[in-house]
């Protein structure tokens, strides 16, 4: 006895060819993106360490963030966004920036661990901290 | 905020320690806004005043005055004063309108916005330009906060101490100038320092308490406004070696606006800047100049006036702005 199969045209046959194949691509670049996501992210409440350089921002007599913690090497930027001068200047005067004028930057790279309470030595009440680990 | 906290029009106050029951505190408008100040004179415990406007005039025998700049800022060249060598220039202009001639000129610090040798020269040739006679400094914050003090101390360093105070005498009264900007530490107000309060103590340690003695200081010698760091740490050991004498007189710029109180023989005095305002105390969220449409700026600057008459220890402070 005879067997009928259904006939598949060429064409359809070659379509149905590439539907595999999309749907095993995508089923390998899922896993595969999947796999970039199983990375844990930080627990709440504890500070992310930054690869990018840290920026402080100087704006109504404050330094803001007015706490950053960074890894040793780091290098820090300040940017004076107030309308009058003010300076960047250690307690201890392990680094002091000279007087930044509106839109002036100063950076200073932390190359030991420690913790750096620093003011502006204009205006004595602006404080701040770097966290160095 | 309220244009009238920045407004200090002409203030009068008499501080007479004799307490002859006559009431002597108050404030008067002053009747002329061309500059002219007035002279208050005691005569058998009657308080009488007399304009000092005609030129020629003699004063009375035995007072003299002197006069009160602050806060000049050479260098500050923002929003709220784009020139400020020409209001400086404004305000010398009306302390030498005074008449007669002002015996000298206390300037109570921030000659320099940035603490620049060139901004030093502009202001000591904007004062020599103007011949208003003798200037007797101290320094604020703007003048040493970048190199301790050597470029202020070099040019106005000599006949100091330490970091840049002084003394010394004029006709019977004593004029002590203290310097309270250095060493400042992170969150901390104003300071004198251990080597300057020794130095204080020695300097009256021979005058006596009737001696009148006025101190000029650049940052409040009382707290003004901590918060701000309008304020010195020490100051009331200072004041503790001065509450002996019968009449002492605080001179202070740094807030750039005229303030007073007293304290039982203590009357302190704030000033208007040459430069620019600041606002009032907690009104604004930082204590930082203050822009006013172009046609006010004069009449948020200004000079004082200081007149002794002697032998009473009695001073009359006269403020007046620029217009």
């Amino acid at each position: 006895m005879e067997t009928m199969y259904p006939s598949t045209p060429r064409r359809s046959r070659w379509s149905h060819g590439l539907t595999v194949a999309s749907i095993l691509a995508l089923v390998v670049a899922s896993s595969t993106f999947a796999a970039a996501q199983k990375t844990p992210s930080a627990p709440p409440g504890r500070v992310v360490k930054v690869a990018a350089a840290p920026q402080v921002e100087i704006h109504d007599f404050q330094f803001t963030p007015a706490t950053v913690t960074v890894p040793v090497g780091t290098t820090v930027t300040w940017t004076n966004r107030d309308d009058t001068l003010h300076t960047v200047t250690e307690a201890n005067r392990r680094f002091a920036s000279p007087g930044l004028d509106p839109g002036g930057v100063f950076s200073y790279t932390f190359a030991s661990a420690g913790s750096y309470t620093y003011f502006c030595s204009l205006h004595p009440h602006m404080t701040a901290t770097v966290i160095v680990k | 905020m309220s244009e009238e906290r920045l407004h200090r029009r002409h203030q009068h106050i008499l501080h007479d320690p004799s307490g002859d029951g006559v009431d002597r505190r108050g404030f008067l408008e002053c009747m002329a806004w061309a500059g002219t100040g007035l002279l208050w004179a005691v005569s058998a415990g009657v308080l009488s005043s007399q304009r000092l406007a005609l030129a020629g005039e003699a004063p009375p025998p035995g007072a003299f005055h002197f006069a009160q700049i602050s806060d000049s800022h050479i260098g500050f060249a923002a929003g709220a004063n784009r020139d400020v060598t020409a209001t400086l220039q404004l305000a010398l202009a009306r302390v030498k309108a005074l008449q007669p001639a002002p015996a000298f000129v206390l300037h109570t610090g921030d000659l320099t916005h940035g603490q620049k040798a060139a901004e030093f020269d502009t202001l000591e040739g904007t004062l020599q330009g103007a011949g208003v006679g003798q200037v007797f400094y101290v320094p604020g914050e703007h003048d040493v906060f970048a190199d301790g003090g050597k470029e202020y101390l070099a040019r106005h360093g000599r006949g100091t101490q330490g970091g840049g105070w002084h003394s010394f005498d004029y006709q019977g009264v004593h004029f002590i100038g203290l310097v309270n900007v250095l060493n400042l530490k992170p969150g901390g107000l104003g300071v004198l320092g251990e080597e300057q309060l020794a130095w204080l103590d020695k300097d009256v340690a021979g005058l006596s308490g009737s001696t009148p003695i006025v101190v000029f200081a650049h940052i409040p010698l009382w707290a003004v406004y901590p918060p701000w760091g309008w304020g010195t740490d020490d100051g009331e050991r200072a004041l503790g070696l001065l509450r002996r004498f019968g009449s002492v007189t605080v001179l202070n710029g740094h807030i750039h606006q005229v303030l007073q109180k007293v304290e039982g023989t203590i009357t302190f005095h704030t000033a208007m800047s040459t430069a620019f305002p600041q606002p009032a105390p907690g009104t604004a969220p930082a204590p930082g100049p203050v822009t006013v449409p172009a046609d006010r700026l004069q009449q948020v600057l200004g000079i004082r006036e200081v007149n002794v008459v002697r032998g009473t220890g009695t001073l009359a402070v006269v403020d007046s702005s620029l217009a």
